[in-house]
């Protein structure tokens, strides 16, 4: 079984967001990179999968030269091959993205590709479904249980308020959610060997931009922050600035 | 910008809330725009299409088929795909939601159109939209305008208010051409977690944190969110302790919540969890640590010890609720 894992590149999701002076990305001071987390479970998953079935685990990123570190963590947790489709710039529009994983997928055939949720930098929410689309694959999003047979594939999946179980015939994409697997850690003597092993290096083709940003700004709404006692009287306090104030209960 | 398609949902015998929301954002946008609005049921009843029309949506159209199930996501972006088409729209609008981040995206491929998924605004100016998305889990918002022709957005549940605002509304049946071979991914059951209400469904939540020590007493999380009609929810300190499942987490790996009431109690305020909450109307955090980091990003605050201060509070909502 050949499985093909997207693999993004993010901001550890500790770190403190400052918005660059373009005005339209973050400044990179300081931040440290790592695999996109909901990545991590779709890495772990296709590794269980490996040791079960055989076959080859390729791990692909489309991003800057930069991206070497977090294919060298794939690597070191086990990836048998990586893929870096080198763009010039950090890729910001998720069709582009899409358009280029879906050519090597074409070449490599994957009976199965893992993406993770959501990449934790731009949030897109795209790629599993637009890659799918292009390929002519089914594919299942937020999967937090997952069984494989020879031809199709069973997936729990994540919906308001419950869950759904969903089947799709091979070759078949899914979504990573939290839940699925615990992702290892890369042992030491891994990381050394990751070091060594080689990167696969190719160009990004280019395509028409459908979406373009134009302005980032922080998010955080300024809250008043009304901070009061413990005392009976504050809390009674708490609940008229809800109910009048606020006006939630 | 010639004419908007909305994604709609049914429960029961009405339209989810989530799709009113959209309604509500596609008929403003289409009279900034001076353009028509028509919605799209997959598979609904005409009771349930119906009610759109209490939000102002005054066309829908009914796609009855029976080639999947329970549901397929491949088969419904086809069916919304062909709908555009044929009616002639070009921009299509869906809720966020589980349904509408899966199949949102398969539409855009077909359509050739840009996509931009959970918004929290849209600003029409002169025809042309600029969305507003939170990036970097929440830490963050983009502005992002679409360069196709055709354009698709997903809003982000609960931040869009659905508004009242009653019409007459027309309904169309249509047959739309799918086989069995367009719904290769077929959701075989469905479990809800009973009796719960869902984080992402509620409009007050109460999260408890690792202040709560103990699995056992997560009642007096229970009873403030039973006093406000709300959800449950949990830190991922509680969730990785095993204390609580993770469909309760909020946070940047847990789920993105909109509430018009959030209240933190005995949660410090970690960027990941902040940032799964960043567009909840209001926040109110209960912490005995009157440094902790959620006093600079609430609008209430109580310093108080969580077990003091909940029991309180409840007795006191319940109160003004009557
Ligand atoms: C990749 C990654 C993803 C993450 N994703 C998420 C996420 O999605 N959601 C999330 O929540 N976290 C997430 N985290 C974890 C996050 O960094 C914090 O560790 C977590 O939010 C802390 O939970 P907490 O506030 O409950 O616990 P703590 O930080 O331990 O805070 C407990 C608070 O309770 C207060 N307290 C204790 N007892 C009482 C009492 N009796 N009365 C009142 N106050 C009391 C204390 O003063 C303290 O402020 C993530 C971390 C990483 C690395
Ligand atoms: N630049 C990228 N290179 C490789 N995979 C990516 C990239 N961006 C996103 N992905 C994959 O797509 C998933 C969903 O990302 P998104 O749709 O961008 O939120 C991620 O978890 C990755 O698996």
């Amino acid at each position: 079984m050949n499985i093909l894992v997207c693999i993004s590149r993010v901001p550890d999701t500790a770190s403190r967001i400052l918005i660059g002076s373009d005005s339209k990305t973050i400044d990179p001071a300081g931040i440290k990179y790592v695999v996109n987390p909901y990545d991590e479970f779709g890495l772990e998953e296709a590794l269980r999968l490996r040791t079960k079935n055989g076959g080859e685990v390729t791990a692909v990123t489309v991003g800057t030269a930069a991206s070497t570190d977090v294919m060298r963590t794939a690597l070191a947790m086990g990836a048998d091959k990586v893929v870096l489709i080198k763009s010039e710039n950090e890729p910001t529009d998720s069709f582009y993205v899409a358009k280029n994983i879906a050519e090597l997928a074409k070449e490599i055939s994957p009976d199965l590709i893992l993406c993770g949720r959501q990449s934790v930098d731009y949030d897109s929410f795209q790629m599993t479904s637009v890659l799918a689309e292009l390929l002519d694959m089914p594919s299942v999003s937020i999967v937090s249980a997952l069984t494989v047979d020879s031809d199709k594939l069973t997936a729990e999946r994540d919906i308001e308020g419950g869950k759904e179980t969903v089947e799709a015939p091979l070759p078949c994409i899914i979504s990573a959610q939290k839940g699925l697997n615990e992702p290892r850690y890369p042992k030491l003597p891994d990381i050394m060997k990751a070091k060594r092993k080689a990167i696969e290096e190719r160009d990004a083709i280019p395509s028409e931009e459908r979406v373009t940003i134009s302005e980032m700004s922080i998010l955080s709404k300024q809250r008043v922050g009304t901070i009061l006692s413990d005392s009976d009287e504050d809390i009674a306090e708490l609940v008229r600035l809800l109910h009048e104030d606020a006006k939630v209960i | 910008m010639k004419k908007i398609l909305v994604y709609l949902e049914a429960q029961k015998d009405a339209l989810k809330r989530s799709s009113y929301e959209v309604i509500s954002a596609a008929t403003q946008i289409a009279a900034e725009a001076s353009v028509s609005v028509t919605g799209v049921l997959v598979n609904g009843t005409e009771q349930q299409a119906k009610t759109a029309g209490e939000y102002g949506l005054t066309d829908v159209i009914i796609a009855k088929h029976n080639v999947a199930g329970i549901y397929s996501s491949t088969a419904t972006a086809k069916i919304v795909a062909d709908c555009a088409k044929a009616e002639g729209a070009d921009c299509v609008l869906f809720s966020g939601n589980a349904a509408g981040l899966e199949v949102a995206p398969r539409v855009s491929v077909k359509l050739e159109a840009g996509y931009v998924a959970d918004c929290v605004e849209l600003n029409v100016d002169g025809g042309t939209i600029t969305a507003l998305k939170p990036v970097y889990g929440g830490k963050a918002a983009v502005k992002a305008k679409v360069n196709t022709e055709n354009q698709i957005y997903s809003l982000r549940p609960n931040v869009f208010t659905a508004k009242a605002n009653p019409a007459d509304c027309a309904v169309r049946e249509m047959s739309p051409e799918v086989s069995a071979d367009d719904a290769k991914a077929q959701v075989t059951s469905v479990t809800k977690n009973e009796g719960k209400l869902d984080v992402l469904e509620a409009d007050a939540i109460v999260s408890g944190g690792r202040g709560i020590k103990a699995p056992e007493n997560y009642n007096i999380i229970e009873d403030l969110a039973d006093a406000l009609g709300g959800a449950v929810g949990a830190s991922r300190a509680v969730v990785d302790a095993g204390w609580r499942p993770h469909s309760e987490q909020v946070g940047q790996t847990g789920k993105t919540v909109a509430p018009s009431l959030y209240i933190a109690a005995a949660i410090s305020g970690a960027v990941q969890h902040m940032a799964g909450i960043t567009t909840s109307k209001f926040i109110v955090a209960i912490n005995k640590d009157k440094d902790a980091p959620i006093f600079s990003a609430c609008d209430y605050g109580i310093v108080g010890d969580i077990f003091d201060v909940l029991p309180k509070l409840t007795e006191k909502i319940k109160a003004v609720k009557g």
